[in-house]
């Protein structure tokens, strides 16, 4: 069924003389040599990346669990000391679900995406790159951390006060804190990257209903992504300011609340163990289906379930605070909630299940670590149904029967999948089989060793461990229990290791395969391996789930160029833009080539967080403008008026080269981009409103707050800014040149006004950030605000310069569109953050 | 593929091992007794919990298996079953867990509330714990206005009656626990949280902090002392005398080494004057506990000068300072003195 790597060479050979068409393809898409290649923004390229940084942070985290074990094998031992241990076990957890579960997944899905969906590349592969630099840079600080003695050690979920200032005094907290934040860039990045690309690059053809299960995980947990992770930057900010300036948030002297930070942290936390499991159940459809040898039964099933977890997990986080003393009823409601997330994924098991009983399943080693993964997720999930049941989780809650049952949904629901996902789709890059044997072995170690270790916890929790320990008493009755989880953590290791010695072996002396090795039917595997950057000779047109099982003739007539941009004719490199439900192609879309921009750019934005870090806040400040530059100038490279309106792209297709307004990528990435800032946005007035609730009888106001004067006149304001960029855009649109300057220079002034207007009004009001949790948070609304009233003068000037040089023209108007949209956004925040300042509580 | 039959075989046995190994785990693991067991409950809220987890235990089993037996028998029939067919989506992904969720959570939501949270009625004894780095003040009530007696990193309180716990911080947060007796109830800044504790047994019960409060969090236990009624109200009353002034001439030089040494800027001792310090714990009977540095070492007169001498030795990183300056005689009576505040 795998055509051997001669026979390939022999094909390819005979494929000689290139056409002109395929020369100048390649010539789009050559990989930049030697040095050259950190430049690259390919997705093969920083995908891989980007997988190999998340496995050796796995590498790293693991080795910390260790040497976490190996105190705890024996009672009162003295190995290690507990300031070495709690930094140990914070950043265990810290570097386990930030720098590798939720990275990885995501470079998996940079680097397969593409290729599942039939496209040559995503949209923003700069950004891709970006990210990536983001995340190795961030990731090294915060790990490097432990090797200077300065690691956070308060715990991966950071609970203030004990993360607070007075009881967490260096700088462990500020690394954790900002570093954090810069690898949470990165996934940010990624996730709408992820969204735009899912919904934008897909092959034609490729509806939205026969999109591959992976592809929907993905576009569930980036939509995920972008709702959960705002929160927790704004928690790490406010966190940061009561650091670093006293600004009371989580002070309970002072009027903050510590539970705000539990809250604003699990509602990042909770969603975040789904965005860690979807994207694996997503590869376990593919794979499932691949190897039970047929479809997925119940496609759409699955495809709800995923959405429906999606959707139920942003209601959970309260599991988490069942103890803190949370009123009854919130318990309940919490409680049934967390279990009703249990159905979707009941139906996704069954799915599976029903999938391979309906099916001939072929036991290789991918299907192995699924059995592995069915077996100690589905014993998690059982669990994680038990402590959603309140009496029960006062008992067990921060015991070790909480460490069983993490360890049994992320290893088993996550990491199993993970290793399925290296067996299964580790030919796509190097081109040879990972070995059938070892992969055996890999799997009965870890497997074995997992249960070993994990299944004898759930009896030390309940015989009364807590978490967090770095030793126990000789009488607890836990001894043998420690002792034969370490023994297990040890055989666990020894799968890892190899599985490490099976990679380093298969790039040498692993069987060559050229195509399709597994026989699968997804467009992953239709072209031959190792993927080239181009992936297609031609992007193929789809009609079916499972193209290749579909259309026999697909592998053949994409490579012998039949389908769409078989050529590139200006040398640059080009993919196709495609309806968002139907995948009717819509436009060309030409993408950069590698730049050394992304690694500029995170080198630079990482010196703004170590400044930060060190406290040198004039510094940071300096550092930040010349971000922004670079920011401004990397935008000025894109969207420019093409050479041509139309091309060919195969077929005697014609299609655009440009799209302008609500079609254009960018407008839609930019769009995401602001669903992430309301959030963080609506986090910050959350914030308003629960300090409120907590303090509702020491809930000052300021007697400029009672006149109205300044709100309605700041509300003015805004409209009519709105409404003079609206009327800038039309005019435009309609070429009137004067009427766009006009809406344009009114727009701009309107804002200005509104800035000088309030800004010196708050700052001589009576507040105090430093006294009372009402004034942090009013200045936090606020700051937030006027900063992007900020930004958004700034990208009015931005539309002014393009309009000048003739980038932005009546029928090209993306920048002019996405100022205005990000306008109108600016106007609407600013209406919320007034009305809720001046007239809350009524 | 020619290693087929071997490849199964091997996956055979190496399966049964797992079931071997996976099944010697979860019954032969040692005993469910322990001071600080879940699983041997010696309060009423305990026992309903013991009773809800053995429950949901069983019925996990039973799921679990039913998986794993679809799953396996996919692999080992010759053509495709009738089983995989979307009904089983429904039937198993859908149907099934909603009939056992809803009945899970109706029995759920019926037990131990009436301990969390506070009942109508005020319970009689009302015990205030006040979680420290690193150990625990406990301040006795009977009723709302009387004078807390205050103690430390001991609870004690009677059989059979349900005694209402009132729970605060004075640092970060903290959670109490007393596993054979309830469920655990954190410590919040700006907050004060109750919970009802009934314990049902006259024993000796073990109780450790449950939320990480940074470096000594492993250190920071106590016990829990259950007595008959008749037995509490004498301790109780023993507890609130003021410290007994010691005649013997060895004790005598301890008091004064204390008073000397400045121990009472943190310590207090009801009845000694320069003893007023807050910042520590209560002394006034530390004679009579079971332990010292918050459950961390057995309580007699070796351990308590070993303690005076460094506690760091023995809780690294408390926040009590080593006090190493004492004379081994001095050291004697100081710990001696200190033991007899019985």
């Amino acid at each position: 069924m795998s055509e051997s790597r001669p026979a390939m060479e022999r094909r390819l050979a005979s494929h000689t003389p290139l056409s002109e068409g395929e020369v100048r393809l390649r010539k789009a898409w050559a990989r930049p040599a030697g040095i050259g290649i950190l430049s690259e923004v390919n997705n093969t390229v920083v995908g891989r990346y980007i997988i190999v940084t998340g496995f050796a942070f796995f590498l790293l985290g693991g080795i910390l669990a260790l040497l976490i074990r190996t105190q705890l094998i024996v009672p009162e031992n003295t190995l290690i000391d507990v300031e070495l241990f709690n930094q140990l076990f914070t950043m265990h957890g810290t570097t386990m679900m930030f720098l590798f579960a939720v990275p990885i997944m995501l470079g998996f899905a940079v680097y397969l995406i593409p290729q599942m969906l039939g496209s040559r590349d995503l949209p923003f592969p700069r950004l891709s790159a970006y990210g990536f630099w983001c995340y190795l840079i961030g990731g090294l600080l915060v790990f490097g951390s432990l090797f200077i003695g300065a690691a956070p050690d308060s715990g991966w979920f950071m609970y203030p006060p004990l993360s607070s200032l007075p009881y967490s005094r260096g700088i462990n907290t500020d690394i954790w804190l900002l570093g954090l934040s810069f690898v949470e860039i990165s996934s940010l990045v990624a996730a709408v990257e992820m969204i735009v690309g899912i919904l934008k690059v897909r092959a034609p053809g490729l509806s939205i209903n026969r999109m591959p299960i992976f592809a929907w995980a993905v576009l569930v947990t980036a939509f995920m992504i972008v709702f959960a992770f705002p929160p927790l930057l704004a928690a790490d900010i406010m966190l940061e300011l009561e650091r670093a300036f006293g600004w009371v948030f989580f002070d309970a002297t002072r009027n903050g609340d510590p539970l705000l930070w539990q809250h604003l942290f699990w509602f990042f936390g909770h969603p975040e163990v789904y965005i860690i499991f979807l994207p694996a159940a997503g590869m376990v459809s593919m794979i499932v289906a691949t190897f039970a040898r047929r479809p997925l039964m119940g496609h759409t099933w699955v495809v709800m379930a995923l959405i429906a977890v999606g959707f139920i997990s942003f209601g959970l986080w309260v599991h988490h605070m069942f103890a803190t003393g949370i009123p009854r009823l919130s318990l309940s409601f919490f409680s049934a909630a967390s279990m009703a997330v249990a159905i979707p994924t009941g139906v996704q098991v069954f799915a599976w299940l029903a999938t391979l009983l309906g099916g001939r399943p072929w036991l290789k080693p991918p299907l192995l670590f699924i059995y592995g993964f069915l077996f100690i997720f589905v014993l998690g999930g059982l669990t994680g149904v038990m402590i959603a049941l309140v009496p029960f989780d006062w008992q067990v809650h921060d015991s070790y029967f909480i460490v069983a049952h993490l360890h049994y949904v992320l290893i088993g629901g996550m990491v199993f999948p993970l290793f399925a996902a290296f067996y299964y789709w580790m030919p796509l890059s190097s081109g040879r089989m990972l070995s059938e044997r070892l992969g055996r072995w890999v799997f009965w170690l870890m497997f074995l060793g997992f249960n070993i270790s994990f299944l004898p916890m759930h009896l030390t929790g309940l015989l009364g461990m807590p978490r967090r320990v770095y030793t126990y008493p000789a009488e607890m009755g836990w001894n043998t229990l420690n002792l034969i989880s370490t023994l297990g953590a040890y055989l666990l290791a020894a799968g890892v290791l190899v599985f490490i010695i099976d990679v380093i072996r298969h790039h040498r002396s692993g069987e060559p395969v050229v195509h399709n090795p597994w026989n699968a039917g997804t467009l992953d595997w239709l072209a031959p391996v190792p993927f080239q950057p181009w992936t297609f000779f031609s992007v193929p047109q789809v009609h079916g789930r499972y193209p290749v099982w579909d259309q026999a003739e697909l592998p053949g007539e994409v490579d012998r160029g039949e389908h769409f941009l078989a050529d590139a004719p200006a040398e640059q490199r080009e993919t196709l833009i495609t309806d968002m439900v139907s995948a009717k192609p819509l436009q060309v879309l030409r993408i950069p080539g590698p730049t050394w921009l992304p690694l500029i750019a995170a080198v630079i934005t990482s010196a703004f967080f170590l400044a930060a870090i060190a406290h040198l806040y004039a510094l940071a400040l300096v550092i930040a403008a010349v971000v922004l530059v670079i920011f401004i100038g990397w935008a000025w490279m894109n969207a420019r008026v093409p050479p041509v309106d139309q091309v060919d792209a195969g077929n005697g297709v014609m299609l655009p080269l440009y799209l302008g307004g609500v079609h254009s990528h960018s407008w839609l990435g930019l769009f995401l981009g602001l669903l992430v800032d309301a959030t963080l946005f609506g986090s910050l007035l959350f914030t308003y409103f629960y300090l409120w609730t907590a303090w509702p009888d020491a809930w000052p106001s300021a007697p400029f707050l009672e006149a109205r004067l300044p709100m309605v006149v700041g509300l003015v304001l805004l409209l009519a800014s709105s409404a003079a960029m609206a009327y800038a855009k039309r005019a435009n649109q309609r070429a009137q040149r004067s009427g766009f300057w006009l809406g344009i220079i009114t727009a701009f002034v309107f804002g200005v006004a509104f800035l000088i207007y309030l800004i010196p009004l708050f700052a001589r009001a009576d507040l105090d950030p430093t006294r009372h949790g009402f004034d942090a948070s009013v200045w936090a609304v606020m700051g937030y605000h006027f900063f992007h009233v900020c930004i958004a003068l700034l990208l009015a000037g931005y539309s002014m310069a393009r309009v000048v040089v003739g980038h932005l023209t009546p029928r090209h108007d993306t920048d002019l569109r996405n100022t205005a949209l990000f306008w109108h956004y600016t106007t609407g925040t600013g209406i919320l953050a007034l009305l809720a300042v001046f007239l809350f509580p009524f | 593929m020619h290693n087929g039959w071997q490849a199964r075989t091997s996956n055979r046995a190496l399966g049964r091992a797992a079931a071997l190994v996976i099944a010697m785990l979860s019954t032969g693991c040692g005993s469910l007794e322990g001071i600080q067991s879940a699983l041997q409950p010696q309060g009423i809220s305990a026992q309903s919990i013991a009773t809800v987890w053995w429950i949901m235990f069983w019925g996990a089993c039973a799921i679990l298996l039913l998986v794993m037996v679809l799953a396996i028998y996919a692999l080992r029939r010759p053509k495709p079953s009738r089983l995989g067919h979307p009904y089983l989506i429904i039937g198993g992904g859908l149907v099934f867990p909603i009939v056992t969720l809803t009945a899970l959570l109706t029995y759920g939501l019926s037990i131990g509330h009436e301990f969390h949270g506070g009942a109508a009625a005020p319970a009689p004894l009302r015990i205030e714990v006040i979680g420290k780095r690193w150990w625990w003040e406990v301040r006795y009530r009977n009723g709302p206005s009387a004078t807390p007696i205050v103690s430390a990193n001991e609870i004690h309180l009677p059989v059979g009656v349900p005694v209402e716990f009132a729970v605060s911080t004075s640092d970060v947060i903290h959670s109490l626990w007393i596993p054979s007796l309830a469920g655990k109830i954190d410590m919040v800044p700006g907050k004060v949280n109750r919970v009802r504790i009934q314990a049902d047994t006259p024993g000796v019960y073990r109780g450790q902090c449950a939320e990480y409060c940074g470096t000594q969090h492993t250190w920071m236990a106590f016990y829990v002392v259950a007595h008959t009624p008749d037995e509490f109200e004498a301790w109780l009353a023993n507890e609130q005398r003021h410290a007994r002034v010691p005649s013997e001439a060895f004790l005598q030089r301890g008091r004064n080494a204390f008073v000397d040494a400045g121990c009472g800027a943190c310590h207090r001792i009801r009845g000694v004057e320069q003893a007023f310090g807050a910042l520590g714990p209560d002394l006034t009977h530390v004679g009579s506990r079971r332990s010292l540095g918050a459950g961390t070492i057995d309580n007699h007169v070796g351990t308590l000068a070993g303690w005076i001498a460094d506690s760091h030795a023995i809780k690294p990183g408390n926040l009590m300072p080593p006090f190493a300056a004492f004379d081994g005689e001095t050291l004697r009576a100081l710990a001696a003195y200190l033991e007899s505040l019985q």
